[in-house]
Formats: structure tokens, C-alpha cells, sequence
């Protein structure tokens, strides 16, 4: 086996074990921090399936984005959806037989890397352009922006340009899975693109990536707007009733 | 000490996102809390050699007790939503006035000490080492925010500032510096029983005297009494509606609402205050003391119901939090919350806002009121920040919009909303909210007060209104001191209650 090969698995087993280490911790944390107040942002539902729908409607749709700035919903929403699509799309490299529906949506996938890359753009445009958005931000803003610009970009390469050893890579990654180590096609663009994205699974559990986890922990999205009703107290805070 | 001197913004047509001017209000300083104060609240009134490592401390107990504060200083991506929604930023162009900004004036001290990334790569993510530079500036743009959560509506992870914006003012009360203005006030509403400080026999004689102008204006004899005993309603209000105007027209409406309706009621002098400044400095321990002489004053008169008056962050409180903090609501099953929870009645919502009341007692026709009184006045409604995105009224989402304006057009003809983007959730702050209703802070309040003043410029140009009507006491004491700024009357703003006083038929 080419020191490559054990490079690469190596790399993909510590940033698998990293991501899923780091977001398990994030989500305990996350979930074991109580809220003590009742703060949805409000008109807000008044029951948990309505909450269930509002939140719904923030993942899938980015509606407080929506309401926001049409520009920043446009290009993130793009991003996302067509990020979704591609990610998809992947599962064929994980799975034998593929399933069905991931071979269905081969095609849709293919092309929304398109979606993606043109969100991604438009979004780091906006932190040169817009001067509002160019003070807030950080290094770490734009190295996360082409980080998966370049992810994007490499991926289309092997899809429309030089098409890689695809037949290997899955062997590759489907032996990782069974932990019957495959050797790795050595074709510099695949290469560059497992780089990168090892990358971006060790930096997601330690960077705002956290989004992704953390909507679904934001109190004032998540809770029933229902005070009145139900009394809501937090372990610390109720250790104050009794010493009453 | 005088403050800056500063010009008051021009008046648009419409509201103008700001070239960014870095610094811009950078100056600006609200006093700082002294001895005996601090002395009172349990706080230091100056940094001790160790200020650093408590700020620190007290960053990571809050971190632990508030899954708010964690989520949002975690999740932020800066994609920029938030960045043109705060009447302070619109109002004053000073970037660190931009949520984002005013966040991550708290973001970088945490990645720096709480988050792998900042304790690596400061740098990179922006993380810095908390110095005392970076604590006066937590002091200065912590007190230009009112905590007005409308950044929150505009957020795609609904990221409150108000939440970071709290946890500042607890960490700087912490290493000692508090805010004159919030710190007293919190002093006198636990020593005497309201924010303004007036005594028990004063607040007496300001209810009788309002008692005789009420019979020498009508001829009817309204009482507004005082820790009566077996009452069905205890009213909670502003203790601004005692004695300040406008304020004060609104107390004279829910006391003549209270007599058309029959309904039995009484004030409390140990709770003469429904205000609570526990909210504005984010402590949780005091916000539930301030909170529980309401609950001591209900069982001790041994009221059926709870009826807040017209204050906003005081409706969050008591609509949001009461329940959590004292057991004023329904559905606790601990000794604690059935104490007081047995003795309410169920047939009506506690606690209950006035405005819901009223309104259901006009509906139900129990109490009669003719609109015609009111139509020298084209009326317009601010909704109030913590009512509109803190709170409801009724049964319904957005009822806290539709209550009071379905209240307003029972009891006046003409009625205009202004700017569907400046009222309901995307409301406009007044200005002065979340304890910035100091003289130390007017460049602020009436620089912040620049798109709710646009936006009513247009309905005054387009439907001649002359009268902007809200519920919350801040609002009132604060448009009364920034319309003239703007060139507009100060007795255009007032209670909803003031409308209702109006119409009310009394026999």
C-alpha cells in the first residue's frame, strides 16, 4: 500500500473521529444548558408542533433571512440547498447497492454545484463590497468562504472537466468503511479535494459552523410562546423557590 | 459633568442605511454607579486588582446558566443580516452599534478564553485578551443598546443582542461598574416599592388628588384605592403613571375603567411598581426579588387576579417571566407556585394586560364608550419593543398588536399605521428603552429615536396624524423629551388609556 493511501485514510479516520467527537460534545453541551427564561422571539407559536414548524420553516426556507435581506437570503440559500444536493449526490460513494433515490438525483446533484459555487461567490462578494459586512468581518470569515469555494470547485473539475478514478475512490472509501484499507486513486485535483474537505470536518465542530447545530438550540426560536400556561423553571433557578 | 454636544439627525422621506463613521459615538459614557449604590446591589464600585480573572469568572458561570448566551455567541457566521436593523447604528453610524458588532465585542474575549479556535488562532477568528480598553468599550455600546430584540427578528439563528447585551452589563456590574441611572433605580424599588422613589403616604395623597380632578372633571366619584384587602384585582402599573404626563392620563383611564365595569380593585404600596430594571441588567436573582413583592402583595390582599398597566418591558416580565420567577401564572405543581396559583381565579389570563382587559369588557359591551370624543385626534400606534417581541395579549399570536389597536379603534375614528417596516415585530425602539432613559445618554436616545421619528413624520405629512398612541411608560417619557428635538409637539404621544379615559361613558 503507497504511503499515500495511508496518509489519506489516516487523515479521514481523525477528521471523521474529530467532526463526530467535537459536534456530540457541542449538541451535550448545547442540550445540558438549561434556559431559565422564556424568551421566543415573539409572535411566536404557542404549542411544541408549532414550534416544530417555525423551526422547519428557519432550516429549510431561512425565512427570518428572508425578512432580512434578500440578498444574503439568495446567495446563502443557493449555497445550502445546492450543498444539500451535492452532498446527496455523495452517498453513492458510500453505499453499494447505491440506493435509489441517491442514483435519482445524480443529475439535479451534478449541476447544483453550480448553485453552490455562485452562492458561495456572491456571499464572499458581499464581504468585499458591502462596507457594513466588510467591518464585521474576520480572516476566519473569508478562509471559511474559499475553503468551500475551493471544495466546489475541485469537485466540479472532476465532474465536468478531468474525470477522476471514481470506480477506485469508491473502492477507497467504501474498504475506510469496513476498515479494509483501498489504495487511493493518485490524481492531484481528487487529492487536493479530500484535502480540503478533511479540513473543513476538523474546523466544523470549533468554528461557526456551529450554526448548523446550534439554530435548533436557540431559545428564542425553539420555545412555545406559552408563560402564561405552563410554568417554566430552570434546575438553578428553582433551587430559589424553596428558600422561600 | 455636561454631555457632548451633538446635532439632532435631519428628517428623511424614508429611512437611510449609513455610510459607517468608526467612532462616531464612542464618546458617549453613562455615569457610573457609585459606592453606596454598588454598596446595595452587592457589587464593587471600582475594578480590583483581579477584575480580569472575575470577568472571566462570571463570563463562564453565565456561560453555564444561559443556553442563550452559548448558542449565540457560538453560531454567529457574520453574514450581515442584522447589520442595518438597530436604530442606534441608523440613528448614529457608529459600526459597533451594528449588532454583529456590538456581539462580538463579547464574541472575541470568548473565543479567546472559552473555544479552541480563539486559545490557537486568536488572529484568525477575531479572538482578543480581554483588556481594560475592551471593558470601556463593553461599558459604552452596552448602554446603547435597549435591548430591544429587533435584530432578533432579522436573525437567520435568532440571535438576540439583548441577550449578550444583558450578560455585559452583569459582567461589568460584577467587576464594578455599574450604571448610576439602572442601579439606583433597582435601590429605590426595593427599599420604597417603586422606581421613582415615592413613599407610601406621598403616592396616598397623589391618588386623592387625582380622585377630586376626576369627580370635578366628571362628576363622577372614581376612587383609586390602596391595599384594600379582598379586592378582585390588584393593578400593577408604571409608578411613572402616579405623577409624570402623559402617563398619568392613562392611570385616570383604567381607574374609570375599573368603575364603569364594577369590577373591585386596588393599587399596592409595597408593590407600587410594575417596572423592573432586573431585566435591563440581565441578574436573574434580582429581577425574581423585584418580582416577588408583587407576589407578596397578592397574597396578602388576597386578590383574584393580576392587571399590569401600560409598561413595556414590564408586560415582558409579567407576561414572560413572572410565572418562572414568583408563580404568577398557571400550571406549576410545586408548593411554591400553588401557594398563590389556588387563590387566582381561572376564568381570566394572569397576569392580565390592561389593554386585554379593557378591550374584553368593550366587546362583551360592559362598559360603553363613544368614539366621537376623541375625533380631534388622528391617531397612530407605536408598538412598544418588549411588547411586540417579548410578550402577547389574548389567545392568539400577534395579538399584542391586534389587542391594542383593535382598543384604539373602539374608542377614536381615525386611525393610521405608519410604515408596515417600522411597526408590529419590525418595530422601531423610541430610543430610551433597556435603562438608557438617562440625560447622560440623551445624544443616544435621540439620535436612536431617528427612524420611529421618520417613520411618523410620513403619517403626519400623508394622514395629518396628530396623536401617536402606546403602551409603555419608557415610550412616553422618552417621546415627550425627543419630539421637540424633531420639531414635533410633545403632547403627541400618550397612552392608550388616555383615548379610552376620553370616550368612556361613566353612568
Amino acid at each position: 500500500m503507497s504511503t499515500l493511501t495511508i496518509i489519506y485514510a489516516g487523515m479521514f479516520y481523525l477528521a471523521t473521529l474529530l467532526l463526530v467527537a467535537g459536534l456530540v460534545f457541542k449538541i451535550y453541551d448545547y442540550s445540558r444548558t438549561p434556559a431559565p427564561l422564556k424568551i421566543p422571539t415573539t409572535p411566536a407559536p404557542t404549542t411544541q408542533k408549532g414550534v416544530v414548524y417555525r423551526m422547519a420553516k428557519e432550516v429549510v426556507l431561512f425565512e427570518s433571512l428572508f425578512k432580512s435581506n434578500k440578498w444574503i437570503w439568495v446567495f446563502g440559500w443557493l449555497f445550502h440547498f445546492g450543498l444539500f444536493l451535492v452532498l446527496a449526490r455523495h452517498l453513492r460513494y458510500f453505499t453499494e447497492p447505491v440506493w435509489s433515490w441517491v442514483g435519482f438525483i445524480q443529475p439535479f446533484g451534478k449541476y447544483a454545484s453550480i448553485m453552490m459555487v455562485i452562492g458561495l461567490a456572491g456571499l464572499l462578494a458581499r464581504r468585499f463590497v458591502v462596507d457594513r459586512v466588510r467591518y464585521i468581518s474576520t480572516p476566519s470569515d473569508y478562509l471559511m468562504l474559499v475553503l468551500l469555494i475551493a471544495i466546489g470547485v475541485s469537485g466540479m473539475l472532476m465532474t465536468f472537466v478531468a474525470h477522476t478514478d471514481i470506480v477506485g475512490l469508491k473502492a477507497f472509501f467504501m474498504g475506510l468503511m469496513y476498515f479494509d484499507v483501498q489504495p487511493l486513486p493518485a490524481d492531484p485535483i481528487l487529492l487536493a479535494h479530500l484535502a480540503l474537505v478533511a479540513l473543513l470536518m476538523v474546523i466544523f465542530p470549533v468554528s461557526k459552523l456551529l450554526h448548523a447545530p446550534g439554530i435548533f438550540f436557540s431559545p428564542t426560536r425553539n420555545q412555545a410562546d406559552n408563560p402564561r400556561e405552563h410554568r417554566h423553571v430552570a434546575a438553578w433557578a428553582a433551587r430559589l423557590d424553596q428558600n422561600n | 459633568m455636561a454631555a457632548a454636544e451633538f446635532e439632532t439627525p435631519e428628517l428623511k422621506d424614508y429611512i437611510e442605511v449609513p455610510k459607517l463613521r468608526e467612532g462616531a459615538t464612542a464618546h458617549v459614557k453613562s455615569f457610573i454607579a457609585a459606592k453606596p449604590v454598588q454598596d446595595f446591589m452587592g457589587y464593587p464600585h471600582e475594578l480590583g486588582d483581579d477584575w480580569k480573572e472575575r470577568a472571566i469568572d462570571k463570563m463562564g458561570d453565565l456561560l453555564g446558566k444561559y443556553r442563550s448566551l452559548k448558542v449565540f455567541l457560538d453560531a454567529c457566521v457574520h453574514c450581515g443580516a442584522c447589520t442595518d436593523k438597530c436604530h442606534y447604528y441608523l440613528g448614529t453610524s457608529d459600526p459597533k452599534n451594528m449588532p454583529v458588532a456590538r456581539q462580538d465585542l463579547m464574541r472575541q474575549v470568548y473565543r479567546r478564553y472559552f473555544t479552541t479556535a480563539g486559545k490557537l488562532f486568536p488572529k484568525l477568528v477575531g479572538a482578543k485578551d480581554l483588556t481594560k480598553d475592551i471593558l470601556d468599550e463593553w461599558y459604552s455600546y452596552y448602554h446603547q443598546c435597549s435591548e430591544c430584540r429587533r435584530c432578533s427578528v432579522f436573525c437567520p439563528y435568532g440571535i438576540d443582542t439583548a441577550e449578550i447585551t444583558m450578560a455585559g452589563r452583569e459582567i461589568l456590574n460584577h467587576v464594578g461598574m455599574g450604571q448610576k441611572y439602572s442601579n439606583e433605580i433597582l435601590g429605590k424599588v426595593q427599599k420604597i416599592g417603586n422606581n421613582l422613589g415615592l413613599p407610601g403616604p406621598a403616592l396616598e395623597d397623589t391618588l386623592e388628588g387625582l380622585e377630586e380632578d376626576i369627580e370635578a372633571d366628571t362628576g363622577v366619584p372614581v376612587k383609586m384605592p390602596m391595599d384594600v384587602k379582598g379586592a378582585e384585582v390588584l393593578l400593577v402599573t408604571p409608578s411613572a403613571d402616579f405623577f409624570s404626563e402623559p402617563h398619568v392620563e392613562s392611570l385616570i383611564g383604567y381607574a374609570k375603567v375599573f368603575h364603569a365595569a364594577g369590577i373591585s380593585w386596588t393599587l399596592s404600596s409595597h408593590a407600587s411598581e410594575a417596572g423592573n430594571f432586573g431585566l435591563f441588567n440581565g441578574n436573574y436573582e434580582t429581577m425574581r426579588k423585584v418580582a416577588m413583592r408583587i407576589r407578596d402583595a397578592a397574597l396578602e390582599l388576597g386578590v383574584k387576579r393580576i392587571v399590569v398597566g401600560e409598561c413595556g418591558h414590564a408586560w415582558r416580565v409579567a407576561y414572560s417571566f413572572w410565572n418562572t420567577l414568583t408563580g404568577i401564572g398557571y400550571g406549576g405543581n410545586d408548593p411554591f407556585s400553588i401557594e398563590l396559583q389556588k387563590q387566582l381565579d381561572p376564568n381570566y389570563p394572569q397576569p392580565q394586560h390592561i389593554c386585554e382587559l379593557t378591550n374584553d369588557l368593550i366587546k362583551a359591551g360592559t362598559i360603553k364608550v363613544d368614539p366621537s370624543q376623541n375625533d380631534d385626534m388622528v391617531v397612530t400606534y407605536h408598538d412598544s419593543c418588549n411588547v411586540a417581541r417579548a410578550s402577547r395579549m389574548g389567545t392568539e399570536p400577534g395579538g399584542q398588536f391586534t389587542i391594542p389597536r383593535e382598543l384604539i379603534k373602539s374608542v377614536a375614528n381615525n386611525f393610521h399605521n405608519m410604515a408596515d417596516e417600522t411597526i408590529y415585530e419590525s418595530t422601531f425602539c423610541c430610543g430610551g428603552g433597556g435603562g438608557l432613559l438617562t440625560d447622560d445618554l440623551m445624544e443616544v436616545r435621540v439620535k436612536g429615536a431617528l427612524p420611529r421619528m421618520t417613520a411618523l413624520n410620513n403619517v403626519v405629512k400623508e394622514h395629518q396624524v396628530n396623536f401617536m398612541a402606546t403602551i409603555c411608560a419608557i415610550c412616553k417619557a422618552q417621546f415627550t423629551k425627543v419630539l421637540p428635538k424633531y420639531g414635533f409637539d410633545m403632547s403627541m404621544v400618550g397612552g392608550v388609556h388616555q383615548l379610552v379615559s376620553k370616550a368612556i361613558k361613566l353612568d
